[in-house]
């Protein structure tokens, strides 16, 4: 339990967003503690995505509060390594992966023209981290879904932050894919943060520590305990209905 | 063979054709990775406007079709930015009323008579040195630009979202880019006409996009590859006395042809 002495790396008090009149979030609460695997669930609509554009400070805060690292939120969005929803996007592009990567660069570290030595080493360091080294310097339409959207994680890796934030990592990607993504993860959480935007319940049990469910209200869950009890062992996933009963005990 | 080049219009004609061919590699680059196509033809019709400005008010042709053009890339990039839902309806109507006033104000110049059709299909054979310096400018510019802006701006080129996110200002790369556009096209109205801009600044890139694997080679490519159609037209213009403008273009066009055709069969 020592994760709990830890830093606070989000804390997010009596949020709410409206976009026009119509309350898209209400009265959010949540705390995110250093090296949780937290999945952020709910439908269509939900507000999910409004969330994530707050907390990246790209929609501004109407009411309540968000901190990361304890500081007021403008001040911290270098501490978020985000990687977007879609990565589909123009893939006839003629850029290299390496090129990608080197796009998650500080701005303020960056060279006058060209590209430091420095950037390109860490960029391959980077990419040897999500295991993609080989393909540095391969055209980005030329990778697979699973392999373009490793990519985008050294991208977002590279200014090393504390939080890694995934929105829908994996709607593209085939089965093999999704999972190695998410053992990726995994292993990336043995050092940060992980917050991950789904609808994948499935898979994404597998990995969380902590699920909030956002329709308009957040309904918080810390599956620590509770994931003992339906463990399946490696390879198979935890099925929809286990899944419903497992949070069936909840309150909410 | 060789003594066509001791005329001097066609010297001016080579080099302008060349300078011309590599700004519309890098820009036309430029253009169609951010899907501006539609935009950049709104310039370039647009640009007549200022065709007419100039006329009628006796000033230099390219100083009007120059601020002209600039300032509708402006609007342009005002609007897009604005009215993401109407973009098609706006650039539709800034080409259409950039022509408009352009033809208006040439019928209303007592006694003009200078030809249309050199505007709407090129005169490279009277490119004097004035416009080669122009050329060249712009060319220097475009040089500085790409090198010091090069990772900002194929940032905001590639993923503007997450561009946005990492502190770039990509409303000014945007406008920038449309600036640059337009430039592009005033400078390219002289050799292929305002009709025909657009298919240099695609064709050539075309191809160039199938051959590299990042947005720099993308630019040496096209920028190449036009030089090399603009060329082969000039000389077939020269050869069997036809419009320069029309003949780069079909020989783009044919290119392309071969080129897809050898590409299908490897």
């Amino acid at each position: 339990m020592q994760t709990k002495f830890n830093l606070r790396v989000i804390e997010i008090e009596n949020l709410s967003f409206a976009y026009d009149k119509e309350f898209v979030l209400e009265n959010i609460n949540l705390i995110v503690d250093n090296r949780d695997f937290l999945v952020l669930i709910g439908p269509n609509g939900g507000g999910k995505s409004t969330l994530v554009k707050l907390i990246l400070g790209i929609n501004p805060i109407q009411s309540g509060s968000i901190k990361i690292l304890n500081k007021p939120l403008h001040k911290s969005l270098t501490q978020i390594g985000y990687v977007p929803q879609n990565t589909n996007v123009n893939t006839n592009f003629p850029i290299k992966a390496i090129e990608v990567v080197m796009m998650g660069h500080h701005a303020h570290k960056r060279a006058i023209f060209g590209y430091k030595k420095e950037e390109i080493e860490h960029a391959m360091h980077v990419l040897r981290q999500v295991g993609m080294e080989e393909f540095a310097d391969k055209k980005i339409g030329s990778l697979s879904g699973g392999q373009r959207q490793r990519v985008m994680i050294a991208r977002a890796l590279c200014a090393n932050p504390k939080i890694l934030l995934l929105d829908e990592p994996t709607s593209s990607i085939d089965a093999d894919g999704q999972k190695q993504i998410y053992e990726l993860l995994k292993e990336l959480n043995k050092k940060i943060t992980v917050i991950v935007v789904s609808h994948d319940l499935s898979v994404v049990l597998q990995y969380a520590t902590k699920v909030a469910h956002i329709n308009k209200k957040l309904a918080f869950h810390d599956l620590s305990s509770i994931k003992k009890e339906f463990d399946t062992g490696n390879d198979s996933h935890v099925c929809e209905v286990e899944l419903l009963q497992m949070l069936g005990k909840c309150k909410c | 063979m060789l003594e066509v080049f001791s005329y001097e219009f066609i010297q001016n004609a080579v080099i302008a054709g060349i300078l011309v061919s590599l700004i519309s590699g890098i820009i036309g680059s430029l253009i169609v990775v951010n899907r501006m196509v539609f935009l950049a033809g709104g310039i370039a019709h647009a640009a007549y406007g200022g065709i007419g400005i100039a006329i009628f008010a006796g000033i230099p042709i390219f100083l009007g079709t120059t601020v002209f053009a600039v300032f509708a890339a402006l609007i342009m990039a005002f609007v897009t930015i604005r009215e993401r839902e109407n973009i098609d309806t706006f650039i539709g109507l800034i080409w259409a009323v950039g022509m408009a006033i352009g033809i208006i104000l040439v019928d209303l110049t007592p006694g003009y008579n200078v030809d249309l059709m050199s505007y709407l299909f090129g005169s490279i054979l009277a490119v004097t040195r004035e416009d080669i310096y122009f050329m060249s400018a712009l060319f220097v510019v475009i040089i500085f630009v790409m090198t010091f802006w090069y990772r900002d701006i194929l940032a905001v080129s590639y993923d503007s979202e997450y561009a946005a996110l990492s502190g770039i200002n990509v409303k000014f790369f945007y406008t920038l880019i449309l600036i640059l556009s337009a430039l592009t096209v005033v400078i390219a109205i002289k050799v292929v006409g305002l009709i025909l801009v657009i298919a240099l600044l695609t064709i050539p890139i075309y191809i160039a996009q199938n051959l590299s694997s990042s947005l720099y080679s993308m630019m040496l490519i096209s920028g190449f590859t036009a030089s090399l159609f603009t060329i082969m037209g000039l000389w077939l213009s020269y050869n069997f006395d036809l419009t320069s403008g029309a003949c780069i273009i079909l020989v783009s066009a044919l290119s392309l042809m071969l080129f897809m055709i050898v590409q299908k069969i490897k």
